[in-house]
């Protein structure tokens, strides 16, 4: 992923170069007060020179605090729990949870459409999963955390995983006897990932 | 009056024009312009207040103290609401404001699975990750960090989408309408940095997660380099706490970045070698561009500005001299220019720039304008401190196609007729 962490130095410069020194001295380890941002005048952000090294307000979280909220799925599978889930028992999970507001297969609304229904709702129009979507992770993450809408987080680790092996498969992206789990979900390959750039606009007179 | 009539015609706008001292030779202003048609929302007199009376105030006594302001019973701006489901929004009702700062119970609501419920006693922040010390924080803990505070505003980056298709150009919509994801407040809170060097980052870190507490438990990944930079979790708004519709107890400030990133009701922040690539930042908030690849992480709010006034739906009474205004913003830095022209974009002139001019933040411009009664269009573009001139809406298909969904800064025009009916003229240019 150093694509992307490149790509977090570019949006540095592009959005604070104009009033900023290097802010990038301060990435991983302890700033110094004066290298952080002043704008001239409008506030100030400095810490005063006899701030201590850390101040030790808050509490120190253990490992199992961490994991309780840690829900967050990484592109390349890093969070995505034990467990997993096939095509066939994602469907019986769709109808349940998700056809009231998805469709019954998944292009019929009328919320966010999921599949598109031809070449044409492909890139970009429909913003699908099958013809948008850069990461099949992204899926699992983001209905872990956020689905079924009205009863957000009640489904269970496994069927997460079918029900995204089911939509997946609705995008025509894994076939019907797929099995979802951390390793074959990661290895999904989403049609249209490398279509997706950094931004490149940098102020200045170029319209971009 | 009765309350029809307050839902017609702004009260001062009506008594001005009834009483003639929006006469020949002063300079009017939107207070002297009457409106079109009923105001964006419903504008319902507050039932604890009565209507104003002819009786004289310096005749009989007036109310007493009160724990709570309240607004003038002919002062009744409204957010302007959009309700699908529990993905919403509600707009800032841009052309009834004044000045730069959005008072708070006005500030344009964008979420995803409703307004949380949360009480702030309860509430942690978790920072882990690639630190030292991962560490949880109560809001007391938060609050006795150096605190800081700042003026700037919030844009959602769909804000002016309205506006953009070549074959649905509006004309019968206002600044609210087209613009109203935009608010300006004076936040205050614990500079993102200050946490970040508490837990001691570690090297080869680039990127943090911010995820919130709502029901959508709404995730943005956002490049250190912002975080340690001008970021801020904010937990105060214009003097008091956070309101609930923009966070609280406490949320993500990017100063000058695109509204969504700006993760509310914040409980855990996560640092990390890479971006998360969360629905927010790839199936949504990513703009397709004309070569076929989507633009992804387009934080930054480009140079915009629009005129409030005058705007739909105000209607010009007469001729003469009328003061133009509106607003202007960068997430660069400052604005420096403002330009207006009264003559379709043929000639332009300088705004005023009302100070303070402050970075990332709204600036207030005006311009003199004497009206000669023949219909024309009038329209603003803003320059920042990197040189960048605010696009027409032309340039902007040039450079991205007219298929993207997002960062609409284009100049925004409204066509003035003969009788001082205004309408957004943007269609008349093109």
């Amino acid at each position: 992923m150093s694509r992307w962490a490149g790509a977090a130095s570019v949006l540095l410069l592009a959005a604070c170069a104009p009033e900023q020194p290097s802010p990038g001295a301060v990435v991983g380890g302890t700033p110094p007060a004066q290298a952080m941002a002043d704008e001239g005048g409008d506030w100030h952000v400095a810490l005063p020179e006899h701030a201590p090294g850390r101040f030790g307000f808050g509490t120190p979280a253990t490992e199992d605090r961490v994991a309780l909220w840690d829900i967050d799925v990484k592109p390349d599978g890093e969070g995505l729990p034990p467990g997993s889930g096939s095509v066939a028992e994602g469907q019986a999970v769709y109808e349940l949870h998700c056809l009231q507001c998805h469709g019954p297969t998944g292009t019929e609304g009328p919320n966010d459409r999921l599949v598109s229904p031809g070449p044409w709702e492909q890139w970009p129009t429909g913003r699908t999963v099958g013809g948008y979507w850069p990461y099949a992770t992204t899926l699992y993450d983001y209905t872990r955390r956020a689905m079924p809408q009205t009863t957000p987080g009640t489904l269970s680790d496994d069927d997460v995983y079918a029900v995204v092996a089911y939509v997946l498969h609705l995008g025509g992206l894994v076939p019907a006897d797929a099995v979802m789990d951390a390793a074959s979900l990661a290895a999904v390959e989403m049609p249209y990932r490398d279509r997706f750039v950094p931004d490149n606009r940098t102020g200045g007179p170029e319209i971009r | 009056m009765p309350d029809t009539e307050h839902t017609r015609l702004s009260r001062r706008a009506w008594l001005a024009a009834a009483s003639g001292t929006a006469a020949s030779g002063l300079v009017m202003t939107r207070w002297d312009a009457l409106r079109a048609e009923p105001p964006l929302a419903p504008m319902p007199v507050p039932p604890q207040q009565v209507a104003p009376s002819d009786a004289d105030p310096t005749r009989v006594p007036g109310r007493f103290v009160s724990e709570l302001g309240t607004r003038a019973p002919g002062e009744q701006p409204r957010r302007l609401l959009r309700t699908l489901a529990l993905s919403s929004s509600s707009r800032t009702p841009l052309q009834d404001l004044q000045g730069t700062i959005t008072p708070s119970d006005l500030h344009f609501e964008r979420h995803h699975a409703g307004v949380p419920d949360i009480v702030a006693e309860e509430h942690e922040v978790l920072v882990h990750g690639m630190v030292e010390r991962p560490m949880v924080f109560r809001m007391a803990d938060l609050r006795r960090y150096p605190q800081t505070s700042r003026i700037c505003f919030i844009e959602c980056s769909g804000n002016g989408g309205g506006a953009y298709n070549r074959n649905r150009m509006p004309t019968a919509i206002s600044p609210q309408q087209l613009d109203g994801l935009l608010s300006t407040s004076e936040w205050t809170g614990v500079m993102l940095s200050t946490i970040l060097r508490e837990v001691g980052v570690r090297p080869g870190a680039s990127w943090i997660l911010a995820e919130g507490r709502d029901a959508a438990v709404m995730s943005r990944s956002v490049p250190l380099d912002k975080a340690m930079d001008d970021s801020m979790l904010a937990y105060g708004q214009n003097g008091e706490a956070i309101r609930p519709e923009q966070g609280y107890p406490v949320r993500l400030l990017l100063p000058g970045w695109e509204g969504n990133a700006q993760v509310k009701w914040l409980r855990r922040i996560e640092v990390s070698d890479r971006p998360t690539m969360t629905r927010d930042e790839t199936s949504r908030y990513t703009d397709p561009l004309k070569d076929g690849t989507s633009r992804i992480f387009s934080f930054v709010m480009d140079a915009k500005s629009l005129i409030t006034f005058p705007s739909y739906p105000y209607v010009l009474p007469e001729r003469g001299w009328w003061e133009i205004e509106g607003l202007a913003w960068t997430g660069r830095g400052r604005i420096t220019r403002v330009e207006v022209s009264t003559d379709g974009g043929r000639s332009w002139s300088d705004a005023v720039l009302q100070p303070p001019i402050l970075s990332k933040s709204t600036v207030r411009f005006r311009h003199l304008w004497n009206w000669d009664g023949r219909e024309t269009v009038i329209l603003s573009r803003a320059t920042d401190e990197t040189g960048y001139v605010q696009p027409t809406v032309q340039q902007l298909w040039d450079a991205r196609g007219e298929g993207t969904a997002y960062h609409h800064n284009h100049q925004r025009a409204w066509k003035v007729a003969s009788d001082g009916v205004v309408t957004f003229g943007l269609g008349d240019l093109l």
